[in-house]
């Protein structure tokens, strides 16, 4: 551990150390801890997050083990064209992302500034996207309610797909809204010039962030859009 | 050391500032621990209310003094209020933020803004929970097993689960920040293996806290959308399984048990060492059982669930991972009596509740055994043998320690002495009054007596008046405390450093602490519980 050189050594008082690293909080001893714990406390955030869609996804798991036709039935009523694209932006913003990240860790703020920029404005493409794709269920009446109709067989039990299809798309969806706050946040930081090569970590746990949300959705997609297609 | 030299140190925190706004917006995580205490123990109070007027109804056999849906809703709010909104934050929010930092010998924990958070979001859920309560109250059992809580209760169960919904955060970010500050912020020379035992249990706590949690979480989100929107993912209408919604409300809740016992193990093992002088006998193992409880804490969900209409071999598989738990906590049992062999004990405060704790636990852990044996289950299951088996736990358990921790670090925490009379007669007392509500519920519940009914036939009446007069009886045991100690505040002696004469560097600062706990940051070069090669300083009062 890296603190244990520290033994025997006297310890600077909590206040001397801020005047070297105006980012080193007065409750840390140093830099490399300081993003050790925000970098901890991200990864144990993104478990959290694995548990809380884990929910669904086993309730996804249960139905589509007891109703593979009807579930086969509904999966063919999404527009796999939109989903696709939605896919490639997604793991297009992605790598922008990393872009960003990378810039931040080199210091150039411009770069920096150019990434955030590109993967918000892809974030938001994906949400007007998906937007149209819940317009054409509303249309169709596809969701779940005393208004719901499907064509196909056991007609009840396609409710149970297009529940789990609205939970588990909604509750990305709402994840990318709050990335994008948090990408509004990290814009305004690169803005005013607060990283560079010393700090910064944000950029670093906001990224780390923006790329479960799209994992999330890498698993979404074959099991919302995917799942009768090879027939 | 005479008393009268002693004198409280000049500055700390809670004279460092002062108002309203220094307490509201403080990032000091002793005193968000205080603002959780005094949130808690409010809703300690309203939880017990409905206890009481829930013993009050059962007095006779007849429903007199409550409907069935009034009581209903009584049995419900006790069990929301005092499983969400005191018992799991409990020991954890209150003592472990207190102690967590001091004890690794940090200045605050890893983020200390959002542990404000925490608390702020706390405070939020639980004025949703109360709105709920307050508008007419929720009837489902703390439970809320669908298709009941879905379609049939007509009570606020929407706003109930948004509260609690939103209370899980807060215990997320608590977990979280306890766990990033264990791994990083340990001071020079704290090893895993020096740690006190107590932050092994806020460790294993908060991993469930972390893991857990969520998946609570997403399934009242989806009891809510089925209740609001139609989105049916429990609906048998549309095909969907009731049955899933207890797997995954246990998946969470079963480890919640854990979550509330946990830190009083780790309490129960800072008390044992320090007033038997010493060291906990198989520290590894204690250490290692917490975590080991933890996780075969996320295993055995399915003994909630035995006629549910689980399959034979799933029910099982269920007993045979259940019977595991007992294992690391018979470990912890046997560690710690082990440890007051020839140790230099004496029968203060703190430690009487650390022995009340050790008796009820293991009766709670025991008939646990009962309950996870297939056979047995079937006959007790929704009897009071349940209800008597969880409170020995929740209560016997869970509150013992958090009382006997309450008492070991008040003066740590004030700087002021409580009269140790008085501490041991209300220890005392609870251990009574508690036997004396719960033993009887045991008999009840093998005679046959369902839970959660208001009515029963007149050959329980005997048992139930004798569990009525003990719950009056603990009712009076959780008073004498809250007197002495708000009287001490004032009153109370001058504790000085370490009244215990205990090892660990939350005994090495000040009564109360400085804001940044340690004037310089310690090194550690002994193990925790060193007292046969440190002799600390007699304690400096008698």
């Amino acid at each position: 551990m890296h603190r244990e050189d520290a033994i025997g050594a006297a310890v600077d008082h909590p206040s001397t150390a801020t005047l070297h690293e105006p980012e080193l909080k007065h409750h840390f001893d140093d830099m490399a801890q300081q993003r050790e714990a925000a970098t901890l406390g991200m990864w144990l955030f993104l478990a959290t997050e694995v548990l809380f869609f884990g929910g669904l996804f086993a309730a996804y798991m249960l139905y589509r083990v007891w109703y593979p036709g009807t579930f086969a039935d509904a999966s063919r009523s999404l527009d796999i064209t939109l989903g696709t694209i939605n896919t490639a932006v997604l793991i297009t913003s992605s790598l922008t992302m990393a872009l960003a990240v990378r810039a931040a860790a080199t210091g150039e703020r411009r770069a920096t500034m150019t990434g955030i920029v590109l993967t918000m404005a892809l974030g938001v493409v994906f949400l007007g996207i998906k937007g149209v794709e819940y317009y054409e269920k509303f249309a169709e009446h596809h969701v779940p309610g005393p208004g719901f109709h499907f064509e196909g067989q056991a007609p009840e039990r396609a409710q149970l797909f297009f529940s789990l299809y609205f939970a588990m798309t909604g509750l990305h969806a709402l994840h990318m809204i709050i990335g994008l706050g948090i990408m509004a946040v990290m814009l305004y930081m690169a803005w005013r010039g607060a990283f560079s090569r010393r700090w910064h970590t944000p950029v670093e746990i906001s990224g780390l962030y923006w790329h479960f949300v799209d994992i999330v959705w890498i698993f979404l997609f074959p099991l919302l859009y995917l799942v009768d297609r090879h027939k | 050391m005479d008393t009268d030299t002693l004198a409280l140190p000049r500055t700390h925190y809670l004279n460092a500032e002062y108002g309203i706004t220094s307490w509201l917006l403080t990032t000091d995580h002793k005193r968000i621990g205080l603002l959780f205490l005094a949130a808690i123990t409010f809703f300690f109070v309203i939880g017990g209310i409905f206890a009481g007027l829930i013993r009050l109804e059962l007095l006779t056999p007849a429903g007199d003094l409550v409907g069935d849906d009034t009581y209903n809703k009584l049995f419900t709010m006790h069990g929301i209020v005092m499983i969400f909104l005191f018992l799991i934050p409990s020991i954890p929010a209150v003592l472990g933020n207190f102690l967590v930092p001091i004890m690794v010998g940090a200045r605050d924990l890893a983020f200390p803004r959002l542990n404000l958070m925490s608390w702020y979001i706390f405070m939020i859920g639980a004025v949703v929970t109360t709105g709920a309560i307050v508008l007419g109250g929720v009837d489902t059992g703390w439970t809320f097993y669908t298709p009941f809580s879905t379609h049939a209760s007509q009570s606020n169960v929407l706003m109930a689960g948004v509260g609690i919904f939103i209370i899980g955060f807060s215990s997320i970010l608590t977990g979280l920040n306890f766990i990033v500050t264990i791994h990083t912020m340990r001071a020079p020379g704290m090893t895993w293996f020096r740690m006190p035992l107590f932050l092994w249990s806020i460790y294993a706590t908060s991993l469930i806290n972390v893991l857990g949690t969520p998946v609570l979480a997403i399934t009242l989100v989806a009891v809510v959308l089925e209740r609001a929107m139609h989105l049916g993912i429990f609906d048998p209408a549309y095909g969907g399984d009731p049955v899933l919604f207890q797997h995954l409300f246990w998946f969470y809740s079963h480890p919640a048990v854990y979550i509330m016992i946990l830190p009083s193990m780790g309490v129960v093992s800072e008390l044992i060492a320090a007033f038997s002088r010493k060291n906990i006998f198989g520290y590894t193992f204690v250490a290692f059982s917490s975590l080991a409880i933890a996780i075969f804490g996320f295993l055995v969900w399915g003994h909630h669930m035995f006629v549910a209409g689980m399959s034979v071999y799933g029910a099982m598989i269920f007993s045979v991972l259940s019977f595991l738990v007992a294992v690391p906590s018979a470990i912890k049992v046997f560690n710690w009596t082990a440890t007051l062999y020839k140790g230099s004990i004496s029968f203060q405060t703190p430690m009487l509740y650390a022995l009340g704790f050790i008796g009820l636990f293991t009766i709670g852990g025991l008939t646990g055994l009962f309950l996870a044996t297939l056979g047995v289950d079937v006959h007790v299951t929704d009897t009071y043998f349940v209800v008597a088996h969880f409170h020995y736990i929740m209560v016997g358990g869970a509150i013992m320690g958090y009382m006997g921790g309450m008492h070991y670090w008040w003066p740590k925490i004030t700087g002021r002495m409580y009269p140790d009379l008085w501490g041991k007669i209300s220890a005392v007392t609870i251990f009574l009054g508690f036997n004396l509500t719960f033993f009887p519920q045991f008999v009840l519940g093998y005679m046959g007596m369902p839970r959660r009914y208001h009515a029963y036939p007149d050959e329980f009446q005997a048992l139930n008046v004798l569990s009525t007069a003990g719950a009056s009886i603990l009712g009076v045991g959780y008073l004498i405390p809250a007197c002495y100690l708000l009287w001490s505040l004032k009153y109370g002696a001058v504790a000085g450093r370490n009244p215990w004469g205990a090892i660990g560097l939350e005994w090495t600062t000040t009564s109360p602490p400085p804001t940044f706990n340690f004037d310089s940051t310690p090194v550690v070069t002994t193990p925790a519980y060193a007292y046969d090669v440190i002799k600390p300083r007699e304690p400096e009062r008698a």
